[in-house]
């Protein structure tokens, strides 16, 4: 392999990496993808995969809703193993002050040709009748969907594989600079444009960038068809979810199509060991039974924990960053949307190589935006 | 002669002695087929005594009981998915 040469490199093949090679090779572009490990084995197998139109800013809103359009135009070649299912997302609110947030949000997301629908105690206990009574209401925004991200890591692989793209699976990349890599058993491969797809890995391999690693933990239950409908998230989870700080938990439930119930999530920053913390878990499990008094009759059968990729801005870095000898580039910092975005990051990234009109504003995820330290190579 | 009870598999009665667990009820009853796997295969006891999982069934309306560790009581009502 040492001496060939590619005009897109790509470091990571989780699902930003995936979808950037798949992108990249159908816009013509020869392409290598590297992965250290199996495709779809880091973040991207830990998440929940929830696909989900956001608001906490225009330029969030922008890339997730131009993602989800893309998910939609995927979601019929997807195999049945990736198990897209438009289950929508119910925002639980618990009171008054969450019922004002409900209102904001249907305004924002109405004004922006986004379904919604409110729904009073009573329609949302229809909706959920294992929610808890005495509720406020929620928001029902019926076009988001959920997804079994690492299955549609290795699609999206498969068929950049199938249009050309050489992929490397097993290899570890040791350091990248503008024109290529060098990887641990020391071989090379040179690129005109060479892109850190790594994740809560990438400032390991590009030092200074602002990517914190953002634990979470996870369980998920054996199988109880239609226990729950919709994807559930509680309003607290955006005061939660901004305190960068502090841990923090929230309710988060989810349906698979298998009948299992997924249950989410913690949020921590600082610790690096992947170990499930007992009172972190409990904390989070405690959470849920909060909001759903009935899961105590579930019977958990795995727990796990992933690490979050999170910017400062809580937006991705997707572009090019100047080095000493060039630029190199960047698809890393999803934080906790990365399956949601990887699509749109795709198409970002692709249409800044090629000098393409993008369909979105391509200024908010500029890596340079927030750079505060030195970007290196190393 | 031990004491007997009256249960139901699948909707049907069946009259067993007292203390046998369920899943030697359903054996009895001659179904070997207790759930079926995420991908549809047919599972049944394996280990017999609570570590495998393989022989869950609902008893009583609560999913995914392990049958060989429940002993039948009188009006239980058992559901397979044979
Ligand atoms: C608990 C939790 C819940 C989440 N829930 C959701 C959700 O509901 N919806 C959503 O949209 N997102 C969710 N996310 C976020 C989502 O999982 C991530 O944003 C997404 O998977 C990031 O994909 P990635 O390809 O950037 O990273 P990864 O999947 O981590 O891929 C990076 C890859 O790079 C490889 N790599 C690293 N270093 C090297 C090297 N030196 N050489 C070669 N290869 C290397 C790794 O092995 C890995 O496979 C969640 C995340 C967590 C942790
Ligand atoms: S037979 Fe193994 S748990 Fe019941």
């Amino acid at each position: 392999m040492s001496g060939e040469t590619f005009d897109v490199l790509i470091i990571g093949g989780g699902i930003v990496g995936a979808a950037c090679a798949l992108e990249a090779v159908r816009s013509g572009l020869k392409v290598c993808v590297c992965e250290k490990g199996v495709i779809g084995a880091g973040a991207t197998a830990a998440g929940m995969g929830h696909l989900v139109v956001m608001d906490d800013s225009e330029a969030q809103f922008a890339l997730t809703s131009r993602s989800l359009q893309l998910w939609r135009d995927l979601a019929d070649s997807l195999p049945v193993s990736a198990e897209y299912q438009v289950s929508g997302t119910l925002w639980v609110g618990a009171d008054d002050e969450e019922m004002a947030e409900v209102g904001r949000k249907r305004s924002f997301y109405e004004s922006r040709n986004v379904r919604v629908e409110v729904l009073d105690p009573r329609q949302l206990s229809e909706a959920e009748p294992h929610l808890r009574s005495g509720l406020a209401g929620g928001l029902l925004v019926p076009d988001d969907a959920v997804v079994y991200s690492p299955v549609v890591a290795k699609f999206l692989i498969d068929r950049a594989n199938d249009a050309g793209a050489v992929l490397r699976e097993g290899v570890t990349v040791s350091a990248i600079h503008p024109h290529g890599a060098l990887f641990v058993d020391g071989t090379t491969v040179s690129a005109g444009v060479v892109v850190n797809a790594t994740g809560s890995w990438s400032p390991g391999l590009t030092p200074g960038i602002p990517v914190q690693r953002r634990k979470g933990h996870l369980a998920i239950t054996d199988r109880y068809p239609g226990f729950v409908n919709h994807q559930l998230i509680e309003l607290g989870y955006l005061k939660n979810a901004h305190a960068v700080t502090s841990d923090s938990v929230a309710f988060n439930v989810q349906p698979r199509q298998t009948g299992q119930v997924l249950i989410g999530s913690s949020r921590q920053f600082g610790v690096d060991d992947p170990a499930i913390e007992a009172p972190m878990l409990k904390w989070m499990l405690e959470r849920a039974v909060e909001y759903m008094p009935d899961l105590t009759g579930l019977k958990i059968i795995r727990t796990w924990t992933g690490f979050r990729a999170a910017t400062p801005d809580s937006l991705p870095l997707i572009g090019p960053v100047e080095v000493e000898d060039g630029r190199l580039w960047l698809a890393t910092g999803h934080e906790g949307l990365g399956i949601t975005t990887s699509l749109g990051t795709a198409e970002l990234l692709v249409d800044q190589i090629l000098g393409r009109q993008s369909q979105i504003p391509t200024a908010p995820y500029f890596p340079d935006r927030s750079l505060r330290e030195d970007i290196h190579h190393g | 002669m031990a004491e007997k009870v009256t249960i139901l598999i699948d909707g049907t009665v069946h009259e067993v002695e007292c203390g046998t667990t369920v899943a030697a009820a359903v054996l009895n009853a001659g179904r070997s087929l207790f759930r079926r796997s995420v991908t549809g295969a047919g599972r049944g006891p394996l280990c017999g005594m609570g570590i495998c999982y393989e022989c869950r069934v609902e008893i009583d309306g609560v999913l995914h009981s392990r049958s060989c560790l429940v002993p039948c009581r009188s009006g239980m009502e058992v559901r397979t998915d044979g």
